[in-house]
């Protein structure tokens, strides 16, 4: 099997510390050793391991970049580098990561009470409890803002009504930050998988993330205690700043989906023989496709890397995560393609990991704000106009 | 107790292995290095024992400025302190020099077991334990699968030929591990962050005592005198059987016979 870090043109390695180093490659052995023996099973099953939840947080993958309650506290570059392999080995697995981390214990650690944080950061932190993260809509992706999922005051308590879709970790969750609108703006809540009211439905049927749970959130008349808010939340701006998070881990996690499909294309095309006893990877077609993914995972890298010493710093704005996560999914995707193209028919079957990667990509275009919304996001920065509403 | 792993970082099993330009030595860019899989086995025995029992391990390692990362792989494993004698390129697969550096290192450091791999992955001698066992006058038990420990002796199972044997051994004691004996851990993420606060000791082999020149040069017990990668496999012979199967089976009867010489 190809080894990028033997096809290292740019010493990147180089460019990390020694303990970012240790991190990708005591994960990336995690994931060789623990999910790439299996992952096709569960994407073709259809089923989440949940028994590696416990696993992953004696590992510290989860909650990695925070430091309170005795978490490992790494650098944004080792937590993007955990990304990265997680999602060399599936999409699911890394969004299941990036949902509890970025999604989950990041608004509880920003907003919560310290109540709300000493009961969940370390049941969460060591994979004892998980958490999922209710935004979407069944009537609102794009735009959250227009949101109907509502929480009113009821005398010590909150009534929430409403539901929330394509919930990843949903119904496997034991806490939910749910997104809600009331009297002062939307705030976030804290759902415990036993409120009164509120119950969840699997997504069926999916192509995409399959060894990931996704579902719908229903709230009907859901009593929650008044101590379930998230006292430091105001406005659409705290799931928004929870995004930048997730998108983040995003940019990075694509490119561990790019490198595996280009390996797993790599090989296949040396060994794959068509036409006169020759690897196929010796025709110049062939071979424009590899470089073409080497190149822009290389590129991919680089913008990662700067993006993660720029949050380091504290630098890094929310447009230049829109633009990390914009190009380096693009990336993922046209290299599973790609991949997908050079395997031929061994590219359609679960035999090879590129066809399972291709269609995880899907949803990794289009959850975390899509392509498009990137566009028009990094379209405003650039113009100062937003072009999200049609002109009158 | 207090424990000694010695650790060899060694090419990742997975690397592509090309020859240098002398036939000599292995071309080392582009490879990844790791701690050898038996010594895994070895460190893991160590941390599992100080944790029930209490103590201390202390990793050793004799090998280039490169190796220091394998010392820090076991130090976020668990391993509280680490011995860096720094050299080791010109020694390279001489046991016998190895264990004598080794040795020195070790020989006034208190110790209630000192721990190997059975072998370093790569030059695959399997001579350093035993070696270093002789000359720090231990006894020794090699390939170890499985270890009872108490307080001033061990039962140890080591593998044979279809089998195992069971030894046991007064402590302090050299043990080499093998495949079986336990299950490495992982280095959990919180363990490398705190094992950048963890002490690294260097030494030179010229404090121990030792002349490295001379051990690699008139005192050397072992020298390469070329590498050679194994042959690249033939392309494999395809017998058309539609026609004719049953000339095809004599056929393929003769062949296996005259060539692949399987009976
Ligand atoms: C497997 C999976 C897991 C998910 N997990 C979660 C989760 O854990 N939590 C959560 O809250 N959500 C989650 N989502 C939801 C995801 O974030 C949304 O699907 C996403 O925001 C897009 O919303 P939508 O599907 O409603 O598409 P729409 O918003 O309806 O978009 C459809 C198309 O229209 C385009 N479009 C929309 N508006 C504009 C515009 N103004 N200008 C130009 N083009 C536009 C979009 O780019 C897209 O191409 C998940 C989705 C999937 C598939």
């Amino acid at each position: 099997m190809t080894e990028l870090s033997q096809l290292d043109l740019y010493h990147m390695d180089e460019l990390l510390n020694e303990d970012e180093r240790m991190v990708r490659d005591t994960v990336r052995r995690w994931v060789e050793d623990r999910i790439l023996p299996h992952i096709e099973e569960w994407a073709w099953e259809c089923t989440f391991p949940l028994e590696l939840v416990p696993e992953m947080g004696k590992l510290g993958i989860l909650g990695a970049n925070y430091s309170d309650f005795g978490l490992p506290g790494l650098n944004a570059v080792a937590y993007g580098l955990i990304n990265q392999e997680l999602e060399r080995g599936d999409s699911g697995l890394r969004s299941f990561a990036s949902v509890q981390s970025a999604l989950v214990m990041y608004p509880i650690l920003q907003w919560g009470s310290q109540e709300q944080k000493e009961r969940w950061i370390p049941l969460l932190g060591s994979g004892h409890a998980i958490g999922c993260f209710g935004l979407t809509e069944p009537d609102f992706g794009s735009n959250p803002g227009g949101m109907r999922t509502r929480a009113v005051r009821d005398g010590g308590h909150w009534i929430l009504n409403g539901e929330k879709a394509w919930i990843t970790n949903g119904s496997i969750a034991d806490v939910a930050v749910v997104w809600a609108r009331t009297g002062e703006g939307v705030r976030g809540f804290l759902v415990e998988r036993e409120a009164p009211g509120f119950s969840t439905v699997d997504h069926h049927g999916k192509y995409s993330l399959r060894a990931s749970v996704t579902s719908q959130l229903v709230f009907q008349d859901c009593q929650i205690p008044a101590n379930a808010v998230l006292p430091g939340t105001t406005g659409l701006k705290n799931p928004l700043f929870c995004l930048t998070q997730a998108r983040y881990g995003i940019a990075w996690g694509a490119l561990g989906s790019a490198m595996a499909t280009f390996a797993a294309a790599l090989d296949y095309a040396k060994s794959r023989i068509q036409f006169g006893g020759k690897p196929i990877a010796s025709h110049q077609l062939v071979q424009e496709k590899l470089v073409w993914m080497y190149n822009e995972i290389v590129k991919g890298q680089l913008l990662a890397l700067q993006l993660g010493r720029l949050k380091d710093a504290g630098k890094a704005s929310h447009q230049a995560v829109s633009l990390a996560k914009r190009n380096n999914v693009w990336v993922a995707r046209e290299c599973a393609k790609l991949a997908r193209e050079i395997h031929g028919a061994n590219g359609i079957v679960n035999e090879y990991p590129v066809m399972r990667h291709l269609m995880n990509l899907e949803t990794v275009y289009t959850y975390e704000g899509t392509h498009d919304i990137h566009t028009l996001i990094l379209g405003q920065y650039l113009t100062g106009i937003p072009a999200y509403e049609p002109p009158a | 107790m207090k424990c000694i792993v010695c650790m060899t970082h060694v090419p990742d099993t997975a690397s592509v292995i090309k020859i240098g330009a002398d036939g000599k030595h292995i071309d080392e860019s582009g490879i990844k290095w790791i701690v050898s899989p038996y010594d895994e086995y070895a460190l893991e025995e160590a941390l599992l024992l100080t944790e029930s029992k209490g103590g201390e391990v202390t990793v050793v390692t004799y090998g280039p400025q490169r190796a220091e990362a394998g010392l820090r792989e076991c130090l976020a494993r668990g391993a509280h302190n680490a011995v860096h004698i720094v050299g080791g390129e010109s020694t390279l697969g001489d046991s016998l020099a190895i264990a004598k550096v080794l040795a020195a290192a070790l020989k006034d450091r208190e110790h209630d077991v000192v721990l190997c791999g059975i072998k370093g992955v790569g030059t695959d001698n399997a001579q350093v334990g035993p070696m270093l066992a002789e000359l720090l006058g231990l006894p020794h038990v090699s390939g170890v699968t499985k270890i009872e420990w108490s307080d001033a002796s061990i039962v140890a199972h080591r593998e044979v030929e279809g089998g195992y044997e069971v030894v046991e051994s007064p402590l302090p004691a050299v043990i080499t591990a093998q495949k079986g004996l336990n299950e490495p851990r992982y280095a959990a993420l919180k363990g490398i962050m705190a094992a950048k606060r963890k002490p690294v000791e260097k030494l030179e082999v010229g404090a121990l005592g030792l002349d490295e020149s001379a051990l690699a040069g008139v005192e050397a017990t072992y020298s390469v005198r070329s590498l050679e990668l194994p042959p690249a496999k033939e392309a494999g012979k395809i017998i058309q059987g539609e026609d004719d199967p049953k000339a095809a089976a004599a056929e393929l009867v003769k062949l296996l016979a005259d060539e692949a010489k399987v009976f």
